[in-house]
């Protein structure tokens, strides 16, 4: 559902998404030393690849968008990652879309690298369980943020898409729900069996 | 968890098509997705769709990959192309009851419906089934960072092995008669499956790390490509412009 087609945003948003992405791209490749790039590729395949699974909710069934879980484990290198996964969506699925992928990178790496940024603190010295709960907020706001963001772009492109956008807001309620369990779980999985994948951040790094 | 897209990513052989160089239809599918989202008129649109559905047709895809893949773009679209008839004011051509179907809001629903699909069709068409090194090579040559490149190939080269290893944990699950369900337990268990994926991608990325230090990696690859410019991307780029420029032209004009 972050993957907003080519054709239907306005020339302004798609010219802004793109220069926002660029911003973001600049900042996590200046922070992406030679030595991160196999851990970042290896990581956003497997990102790519998780967010395939349908998880199910009810009777029908949701893809993650794993935002917030992205942003905590790679920090402000989740613009590289996530544009390199939504290329390659873009070009072998036909997810998505070329002149939307700015605004689509913005959309889903924004939130979640803003939101782990924030409980970042938290996250490298907290128990399991707490940097658990700290995580599925994270992964919830991430999902409501990649939400507001892509409504912001449509409603900015055509006023008539407004209607809509609610309609495409609510449906994304679920998937905050099952994106925050799941991140929650992710992380105190991590916390426990791999914490370097939560403490080795950029922040942590350079202290090290 | 499904099975689906990890074998959708499957390399196809376009005899046609290929012969172009990568980079030449990189640009071309920018171009006209561009072109596409500058036009105006639906009539123009729908024209530049069955222009596109037969560029495809010639390219080498089968019927059903294309349906395939245009049933994707739909996912996105239904909602907007639904409400739009019913929510943009104007006068009304047919009436459900209380809801009314207004006249430029069924133009608008159209408009968007042709101009998506023929985006869509256009990526397909150009960049569908290509090589993601021979698409990395190209990006690279066409000025992208490099790092950017490098992130582009190794992702490329470890979406199937990681997909391989999630099958593989997908095996396990289901030898153990898990079902997934929208229980604490049912996605705590998918939750630790992908916490699976990220440690032993993190060790995986360790090991790659030290085995290309070992060859004396120092951070650039070097970038071996055979592609040139030659004779037929001319003939297409030209090609490619005349027809642009007249699918603007009658936009603009008519």
């Amino acid at each position: 559902m972050a993957h907003i087609p080519d054709g239907v945003l306005s020339a302004p948003v798609l010219i802004g998404g793109a220069a926002l992405a660029a911003t973001g791209l600049a900042l996590g490749l200046a922070r992406l030393d030679e030595r991160d790039i196999p851990k970042t590729a290896i990581l956003a395949a497997v990102f790519f690849v998780v967010s395939l699974f349908a998880v199910p909710v009810g009777p029908s069934s949701v893809h993650l968008l794993l935002g917030g879980l992205i942003g905590i484990v790679l920090g402000v290198r989740a613009f590289p990652a996530i544009f390199v996964g939504l290329l390659l969506q873009a070009v072998l699925f036909g997810f998505g879309g070329l002149t939307s992928l700015g605004v689509d990178v913005v959309d889903m790496a924004a939130p979640g690298v803003i939101f782990a940024a924030l409980a970042r603190p938290i996250l490298e010295r907290a128990a399991p369980a707490t940097a658990g709960a700290v995580a599925a907020l994270v992964g919830a706001f991430s999902v409501a943020g990649t939400a507001a963001a892509m409504a912001t772009a449509l409603a900015l492109s055509a006023a008539d898409y407004l209607p809509s956008l609610k309609i495409v807001v609510l449906t994304q309620a679920p998937l905050a729900l099952v994106e925050a369990v799941i991140t929650g779980f992710v992380v105190a999985y991590l916390a426990r069996v791999k914490p370097e994948a939560l403490g080795r951040l950029p922040t942590a790094e350079a202290a090290s | 968890m499904s099975d689906a897209g990890f074998d959708a990513a499957i390399v196809t052989e376009r005899p046609r098509i290929d012969r172009l160089d990568p980079r030449t239809r990189v640009l071309a599918s920018f171009a006209v997705v561009v072109a596409l989202v500058a036009t105006r008129s639906p009539l123009v649109l729908a024209g530049a769709l069955g222009v596109l559905v037969c560029a495809a047709a010639v390219s080498g895809h089968s019927a059903r990959a294309l349906l395939h893949r245009l049933a994707h773009v739909e996912g996105f679209l239904v909602v907007l192309l639904v409400l739009l008839p019913l929510t943009v004011p104007g006068p009304a051509i047919a009436a459900l009851g209380p809801v009314a179907i207004s006249e430029p809001g069924l133009v608008r629903a159209g408009t968007l419906f042709l101009r998506v699909n023929g985006a869509a069709l256009a990526v397909f068409t150009l960049l569908g089934g290509l090589e993601p090194i021979r698409f990395g090579h190209a990006l690279a040559r066409l000025g992208l960072p490099e790092k950017l490149v490098h992130l582009l190939l190794f992702t490329a080269r470890w979406v199937s092995e990681i997909g391989e290893e999630a099958r593989r944990l997908h095996e396990a699950l289901r030898a153990r008669a898990f079902r997934p369900t929208t229980s604490r337990h049912g996605l705590r268990t998918l939750a630790h499956v992908a916490g699976r994926l990220v440690v032993a991608a993190i060790e995986r990325a360790e090991r790659v790390d030290e085995a290309m230090r070992c060859r004396a990696f120092a951070g650039r690859f070097a970038l071996v490509d055979r592609n040139r410019f030659g004779a037929i991307d001319l003939v297409f780029a030209a090609g490619l412009t005349i027809g642009l420029t007249l699918l603007l032209a009658t936009d603009r004009w008519t």
